[in-house]
């Protein structure tokens, strides 16, 4: 096959410029990215992003209506599920009802025509892995939801798949019990080094979890970059919007330079910041993470602001402030000895480095 | 929410539920508790005796009724064995192969021997085997049987299909299944009760069935409907009333079980 041809690349994953339509719907524009070998990727998007039915058509289950999916630089998209080697944990773990936890993982490897011994040995050596060897005896009706996604983990691992493909897993467990799985996922995916494709609309999970995100809106990549390039230099107000809080300021650029900008405040200041690629000079959209704006009491500052309102949020506190020209804009202050401003307190905002950065639309 | 209707308060409501009750069951209380009378009348009550269910297995008409009960539950299990096959074959077409040309159509002809009258069946299929030059007799009714059950069958079948998710099937096929594999190991057992709720339906139906098979069952050959029929031209006997009580009492034996397997099969998972 032709295929064989192709050069020996450390990406495990290639998507390359998939579009996926349904009739006249259209789920995936264009899509493309490389996943590395043993990287955490995720697809993180609100839903109707089109990252499941990505995922999806990574697994098999969606035909792609044009372009190449290469697993270690073999096209894939052509073959069917069964014939792929990438394994999933759905989001409502799909657990086979009628086996035991011991036979759902050891599924997998005796369809890959491993003696059951072998079979055996491997699911008790993954089961040991989430920590569910004692339960091996059991029906998936008899575990909690924390331990059906376990065995939904280890079974999708044993058969060692050249991709892990995780569709929402943590969704159905509660928030406690998300948390702690969130640590585990990961360790486990440094200790089997397979590369994981995570599926989440939860930006936390993405930040905390991923050695890169891709963020998807409406079948398109918006941003594909590590956790901190995501969150500290968002290319687009979709992803600035998208990715923890933030405050889109309508500003007036005059120069955009090798990655920076020079802009004008509403108020007169004047700022230079980082630009996006693609920022122009004109009207452009200014992001201000709220966590790094200042209070001055003395009134000095970049912006003024009145506070509207306060909301205490434990170890922080929000002030939802108005500029003098009319836009709202939000502030976090860590709560520490000090007074919190009052309503209708006028205050000066300082811009911390870091804190800003011009857009592209 | 709004609070439900409580129908109990509608006036007249306790009334029409025995009215309707006393209907559909008099009948056949009266034929049960006839079927233990000691006297040879049918309308007079002589006191409780079992003699006329020892006439069925013993009597003159025992040796009938004996092949006719014979007759009548080879081609009950036969039948549903292969409406059962049939029928599952049916239920993955219609909720497992996604969307095709024809598929309302398909559904509908499915069904539609629960719509046809009977008696339309009947003739038609009499008219077919004579125009085809098949011999009345035991295969004739069989193959009618397999027909009309096909529906009975495919009903718990499909619905139960109906309930178990695709991911199953998707996760089976995502760990190296073949679509047959998915379907044997994983969506069949889980079809198990649906499977055998249907064969049940189907078994029973069979098994009452009189106005078709007196259609196509050749001369001599009976089945236990049909003879009862036979006998009951010559005069209501006692006998019939306690034959009629046996298989009743097989019917509720079988209907129960498919409620309660459907109904177990719903509640595991």
């Amino acid at each position: 096959m032709a295929d064989n041809a192709a050069p020996l690349t450390a990406n495990a994953v290639e998507i390359d410029n998939v579009v996926k339509r349904y009739g006249f719907v259209t789920a995936l524009h264009g899509v493309s990215m490389q996943i590395g070998d043993g990287e955490f990727f995720t697809l993180l998007g609100p839903s109707g992003c089109g990252k499941t039915t990505l995922l999806r058509c990574i697994a098999g289950f969606e035909d792609v209506s044009e372009g190449a999916i290469r697993l270690h630089g073999q096209d894939i998209a052509p073959l069917p599920p069964h014939k792929r080697e990438v394994n999933t944990v759905f989001q409502q773990y799909a657990l086979f009802p009628h086996m035991t936890v011991s036979q759902n993982t050891s599924f997998g490897l005796l369809r890959l025509g491993w003696s059951a011994a072998d079979a055996e040995a491997r699911a008790k050596q993954v089961l040991d892995l989430v920590q569910l060897g004692q339960f091996a005896e059991r029906r998936p009706g008899q575990l909690s939801g924390g331990q059906q996604q376990r065995v939904a983990l280890a079974r999708a691992l044993a058969p060692r798949p050249k991709v892990l493909l995780l569709d929402e897993p943590l969704s159905a467990l509660d928030l406690k019990l998300r948390q702690a799985v969130r640590s585990e996922l990961k360790a486990i995916q440094r200790e089997t080094g397979i590369a994981f494709v995570f599926v989440t609309h939860d930006q936390e999970e993405a930040l905390t979890m991923s050695d890169r995100i891709a963020v998807m809106s409406a079948g398109h990549v918006q941003q594909i970059g590590t956790p901190r390039e995501i969150y500290e230099a968002p290319s687009n107000r979709f992803v600035a919007d998208f990715i923890g809080e933030t405050n889109l300021l309508d500003v007036t650029v005059s120069r955009v330079a090798d990655g920076a900008a020079e802009i004008l405040l509403p108020g007169g200041a004047r700022l230079s910041c980082p630009a996006a690629l693609g920022a122009r000079v004109g009207q452009g959209h200014l992001s201000l993470r709220p966590e790094r704006l200042g209070i001055t009491i003395s009134g000095q500052g970049q912006l003024q602001a009145t506070v509207e309102d306060h909301v205490y949020l434990g170890t922080d506190t929000q002030l939802h402030m108005r500029l003098g020209s009319g836009e709202a804009l939000v502030v976090r202050l860590q709560n520490g000895a000090g007074a919190i401003p009052e309503r209708g307190a006028r205050l000066g905002l300082e811009i911390e480095a870091g804190a800003a950065r011009l857009l592209s639309d | 929410m709004a609070k439900p209707v409580d129908l109990r308060r509608f006036t007249g409501f306790r009334a029409i539920t025995w009215l309707c009750l006393f209907v559909l069951y008099a009948p056949l209380v009266i034929v049960a508790i006839y079927s233990f009378n000691d006297s040879t009348s049918i309308t007079r009550w002589g006191g409780f005796s079992l003699k006329w269910y020892v006439d069925v297995f013993t009597g003159p008409e025992a040796p009938k009724f004996r092949d006719a009960a014979i007759n009548s539950f080879t081609i009950a299990i036969g039948a549903a064995i292969c409406a059962t096959l049939i029928a599952t074959a049916a239920a993955v077409a219609m909720n497992r192969a996604g969307r095709f040309r024809g598929k309302t159509a398909s559904l509908a002809l499915i069904n539609l021997p629960l719509m046809v009258p009977e008696i339309v069946t009947a003739v038609a299929s009499l008219v077919f085997f004579i125009t085809i030059g098949f011999k009345t007799g035991l295969l004739t009714i069989f193959l009618a049987h397999i027909v009309f059950c096909i529906p009975f069958a495919y009903l718990p079948i499909s619905a139960r299909m109906q309930s178990v998710p695709d991911m199953y099937e998707q996760a089976a096929m995502d760990l190296y299944a073949t679509p047959w594999e998915a379907f044997r190991l994983v969506l069949l057992p889980l079809m198990v009760p649906g499977i055998l709720s249907g064969f049940l339906l189907a078994f029973i139906i069979s098994l009452d069935d009189f106005l078709i098979t007196n259609f196509v069952k050749g001369a001599g050959v009976e089945t236990l409907p049909t003879a009862i029929f036979g006998s009951v031209k010559q005069g209501i006997k006692p006998n019939i009333m306690a034959i009629s009580t046996l298989l009743l009492g097989v019917s509720v034996v079988f209907v129960t079980l498919s409620w309660i397997i459907g109904r177990a099969g719903q509640t595991k998972r």
